[in-house]
């Protein structure tokens, strides 16, 4: 009983590698064939990008019971690290390769390290105050990114909160971190291989993390943690570490978007709560918890918004009408019954009953 | 069994997607068409019909963001543009050919932006006109470097926006903007002790602000209090108006767009604080906000590349046009993307490029004529191209007397 | 220090603001126990309202302020039924994505309707501002009117659930849903009954934003929403005095963060502010504390 069980998680975790290997072969092939639109080219990493964030949440909110609503920060705070570290050494380091390998580590360990320092007050409550404390973690990560001033010069580094002036830098000088402009001018480093190769290891570690012994820890804090306390398991250490762990790949997720895109500067769109809540809503579509539903969500709610273009001005509004209507039918107690009743598995019973009977 | 179906559900929504990403040239095309369609029935059927397909039409892509908290911008390029893709194609097009046009939203995100290139890529844009918003517009131009796509934004001011060779701006710079505002502040003797508010989250409005500051010591401008907002905190100026007025500034200047510029004023009369306004192009539009008390802005002076009260014949026949079409008055960026068309086309008949040329060619070509032609538009006259990208035409300074804006 | 006053004295009306909008989410949180993201589109939507009535059709703006009143109560009553009571018993996390889904389909109705151009609002107030020590301290008439609006609104709500039948039913379906069940209260109504006064303050905090802040568009209720959400979840998230002193205490740390710190980094002032407070107190200033059971 207790092997075949243990076969049933693997295979599922193998058909969910597959199909991430899969869908980049199919890619491939597609785009050697040149059969894929310019669109859908320029998605890939962005796709990437949704995915890990998406997987990564799924860690805390899915795994680890609590409502993250600032998860775009810890994305912010890696891919401002990493492009940093990329422009100042793109001269120096002309590998691409080698210098974006560095970069990935730099984005996820700065991540990790706001994910632990955040973490250690925030796990302290509880349920909807935790959301609104992430929500507020995130919002000050924004806000404070959006009034550093760094530059670099003949003197050394330079850096201010009030603006470029305060810096009083020599004319050689270099502004690195332009505040609310951002960095600009980083290497396109990211490409689709890098994004899936990076989806696998994220998955590697989650599903790994999971499955283990750590991973049963923290689903027995979600499920009662009273009991858990009880039987001796150290909660404090085993949120942080399944906290942590989700900021560092988020910030990971903020690397391959910072080396996407040529300009990068911390908007309410792109690193405010706004995006919290869309990757939240991404692991919630997909199903919480279940991380092969989290990459087949993410992937889906980014196509969705592009493929409306036709619809124009009416466009951000089905998408509003395809996520509540989404919600009811999947989540509410008489779209499940529905869904029970006219369900794939449901109609071929009944076909096998008809057959029966005749 | 839940998660089963659920799964199943969504990787059906997802194949479907992905066949749907196919053929999604196809669905873009129809609003472009119907546009054409107008324009050909004004023309009275003279001009012929153009199927659609390559080499028979010129294509012109346009970005802006169209939703989100920047869509007036957006959709007031979209409707320039449309308004003069119209006369084009009722004069007969270009060379004879006709132009369509596909205008993307890109919601002012980068990211979007560049999926909003890369739909017009795939629907066979030949030359683009945008982005609107300067951050979208620097990332995409990264894109259309390596394409070698020419690209001609009407309202992309920062710097960068137009870094690269393929790349030409209808609009002021930041620099140049702030730089000539102080000028004129300090050679008129406006004012000697300046406040400046400006909005930290945005790069037009600190770019204009740094270039500003940096020149207003060369003017014998002090600058007593400056205070930001952000994207985030944009309602409640009390303070900011307060520091201004305790700081005993004579001038504001306000280097922002005109909707917050309006809650500004109206937080100044309600403090019953009345300093000179100075404010920058983005303050075009102020008396077009709905409802707006006109008389809070009474003497107001900003930086203008148009003014739509003018009495020039072209102006005239272009606000005539939109108040028609869109009942309202049209704002800077209307006109800067109105004329934008315009100079498409200049460029394109300099340049001799026909239809079925592919855009890289197209770009070649039209990457020298730029800096062959003068162009007399509605923003300006005269109007004539660096190969940097940048153009060389006079600021206007407006001011507004009776609720209406006055060239000076 | 005339500075300082004036600061304070704008810093209570924005508060003022944040407090009748903070009542809308936490009664609604009290009883629905959901977070409703879109309760600051429902401020908009009431201040677009007014704008319609008052600048479109020249109405009174007293009849202009009834209208919206009426036009939100119903709105959130249908945004009730047909969004958030077929997933009563879902769990949490899927109304809150209703609720997000909820908020961008007010936001792009209202984008579709008006045009993303700015609207400027004609103040519904016109009581003529107070001068005090010779002008150097102006209080508009809009901060008076606002401040006694949330003061009334404030009171008229907690006597209203403390005595009337309809207020004690909310008090028990926000205990324990399922006993007040049992015991003859219908919770179905009662939750109604909540979605339509939040609403109805929505209306109200949009006029009042509006008037002291007289720029309209589709986007002009999301920050307000959020800002609000902080202060009722500052004061102790279903507490109606908490809400009360929460928004008032945001508004002012906003305005004095803004004059005497730095402007840019207010919101950052105000959400470490609310950290601090929730480390020290976990359920914010007035909420209850959870007894854990086993």
């Amino acid at each position: 009983m207790k092997v075949k069980a243990l076969n049933k998680n693997t295979k599922n975790n193998l058909i969910t590698y597959g199909m991430v290997i899969l869908a980049y072969v199919v890619m491939e092939i597609l785009m050697k064939a040149g059969m894929v639109s310019s669109l859908l080219q320029g998605l890939l990493v962005p796709l990437c990008t949704y995915v890990i964030l998406a997987v990564s949440l799924n860690l805390v909110v899915g795994i680890s019971g609590e409502l993250s609503l600032g998860h775009a920060g810890f994305m912010c705070v890696g891919a401002f690290a990493s492009a940093f570290f990329s422009n100042y050494t793109k001269e120096a380091l002309t590998v691409s390769g080698l210098r974006f390998f560095l970069a990935i580590l730099i984005g996820a360990a700065a991540a990790a390290l706001f994910g632990f320092l955040i973490g250690i007050p925030v796990l302290r409550l509880r349920g909807d105050y935790l959301a609104i404390v992430t929500l507020a973690f995130g919002e000050i990560i924004k806000n404070v990114i959006n009034v550093i001033f760094l530059g670099h010069d003949s003197k050394g580094f330079h850096i201010s909160f009030k603006d470029a002036f305060s810096m009083n830098m020599e004319p050689d000088g270099e502004v690195l971190i332009n505040g609310p402009q951002g960095i600009t001018g980083t290497p396109h480093d990211s490409s689709f291989l890098i994004g899936i190769i990076l989806i696998l290891i994220t998955l590697f570690i989650v599903i790994n993390m999971v499955n283990s012994r750590t991973g049963r820890a923290i689903m027995a804090i979600r499920d009662n943690r009273i009991a858990a306390e009880s039987v001796g398991i150290h909660i404090t250490k085993y949120k942080l570490l399944a906290f942590t762990v989700s900021a560092s790949l988020a910030g990971v997720a903020g690397v391959l978007y910072a080396h996407n895109l040529s300009t990068l500067a911390a908007q309410p769109k792109n690193f405010g709560y706004n995006m919290s809540i869309m990757i939240l809503v991404f692991v919630v579509l997909g199903g919480i918890g279940n991380i092969r539903g989290s990459i087949i969500a993410a992937v889906v709610l980014t196509l969705l918004p592009e493929l409306l273009r036709g619809l124009n001005d009416y466009r951000m509004l089905m998408y509003a009408i395809v996520l509540i209507a989404t919600m009811i039918f999947t989540s509410s107690p008489g779209g499940q019954a529905f869904r029970e009743r006219y369900s794939l598995k449901a109609l071929l019973g009944q076909k096998k009953q008809k057959k029966e009977a005749e | 069994m839940k998660k089963k179906a659920l799964s199943l559900l969504l990787a059906c929504a997802m194949t479907f997607s992905l066949a749907a990403c196919g053929n999604s040239g196809g669905d873009t095309q129809a609003p472009a068409e119907s546009t054409e369609a107008d324009s050909d029935a004004e023309a009275g059927g003279d001009a012929e019909t153009p199927a659609a397909g390559d080499g028979s039409v010129f294509k012109i892509g346009g970005i802006g963001p169209t939703t989100g908290g920047a869509s007036a911008y957006g959709i007031a390029v979209q409707r320039g543009m449309e308004i003069a893709v119209e006369e084009i194609n009722a004069a007969g097009g270009i060379g004879g050919v006709q132009i369509e046009l596909n205008f993307q939203d890109d919601e002012h995100d980068p990211e979007k932006s560049v999926n909003a290139y890369n739909t017009l890529k795939d629907w066979g844009m030949q030359v683009l006109v945008g982005s609107v918003t300067s951050n979208p517009c620097i990332a995409v131009a990264e894109q259309s470097y390596n394409d070698n796509m020419f690209q001609l934004t009407p309202s992309g001011t920062a710097v960068k926006c137009v870094q690269y060779d393929n790349a030409f701006r209808m609009c002021f710079s930041d620099p140049n903007q702030g730089l000539e505002s102080a000028k004129y502040i300090g050679e008129n003797g406006l004012a000697t002790k300046v406040a400046v508010i400006y909005d930290s989250s945005d790069p037009y409005s600190v770019g204009i602000y740094e270039a500003f500051r940096a020149e207003a010591a060369n003017q014998n401008i002090e600058i007593v209090s400056d205070a930001a907002f952000t994207a985030d905190n944009k309602t409640d100026f009390s303070t900011a108006v307060q520091g201004a007025k305790n700081a005993g500034a004579e001038l504001l200047y306000m280097p922002f767009y005109y909707t917050e510029a309006s809650l500004v004023l109206a937080e100044c009369s309600k403090q019953s604080y009345a300093p000179l306004f100075f404010g920058v192009d983005g303050m075009d539009g102020i008396l077009s906000v709905e409802n707006f008390d006109a008389s809070l802005a009474e003497d107001l002076m900003y930086m203008a590349p148009f003014v739509a009260n003018s009495d020039d014949e072209m102006v005239k026949s272009f606000v005539g046009k939109y108040q028609e079409k869109y009942g309202e008055i049209p704002n800077q960026f209307a006109a800067d993307a109105y004329d934008c068309v315009y100079v498409v086309k200049a460029a394109m008949e300099e340049a001799g490029v026909t239809a079925d040329m592919d855009a890289s060619a197209i770009c070649d070509a039209m990457k020298t004529a730029m800096t062959a032609i003068t162009f007399d538009g509605i923003t300006g006259k005269g109007i004539s191209w660096e190969a940097s990208g940048e153009p060389n035409k006079a600021p206007l300074i407006v001011q507004i007397k009776g609720g209406e804006g006055v060239a000076l | 220090m005339m500075g300082f006053i004036s600061y304070l004295v704008n810093g209570i009306s924005l508060g003022s603001v944040y407090a009748i909008i903070a009542l809308g989410y936490t009664m609604v949180y009290g009883i629905a126990k959901m977070l409703n993201f879109a309760h600051g589109d429902v401020i908009m939507i009431g201040g677009f309202v007014v704008f319609t009535a008052v600048s479109g059709m020249g109405l009174p703006p007293v009849i202009g302020v009834l209208i919206s009143v009426v036009v939100c109560t119903i709105l959130g009553m249908v945004i009730e039924r047909i969004a958030y009571k077929p997933l009563r018993g879902a769990s949490k996390l899927a109304v809150l994505i209703t609720a997000i889904g909820v908020s961008y389909f007010l936001q792009n109705v209202a984008l579709l309707i008006y045009g993303s151009n700015t609207k400027s609002f004609t103040s519904v107030v016109s009581i003529e501002p107070l001068s005090l020590a010779d002008g150097a301290i102006i209080i508009s008439g809009e901060t008076i009117v606002t401040i006694l609006a949330c003061i009334v609104i404030m009171i008229a709500l907690t006597s209203f659930i403390k005595y009337s039948k309809s207020g004690r039913a909310m008090l028990a379906v926000s205990e324990d849903s399922g006993a007040a069940q049992l015991m003859g209260v219908n919770v179905n109504a009662t939750i109604a009954l909540t979605f339509a006064i939040g609403s109805a303050l929505a209306a109200i905090a949009g006029v009042l934003l509006c008037s002291s802040y007289p720029a309209l568009t589709p986007y002009t209720g999301a920050m307000p929403g959020i800002k609000a959400f902080v202060a009722a979840v500052f004061g102790g998230i279903g507490s109606i005095p908490g809400a009360f002193i929460g928004g008032i205490l945001l508004g002012v740390i906003e305005i004095l963060g803004k004059a005497y710190i730095s402007s840019q980094l207010a919101d950052a002032i105000v959400f470490a502010v609310l950290i601090i407070v929730l480390l020290v107190k976990p359920t914010g200033l007035l909420g209850k504390q959870i007894q854990e059971k086993v």
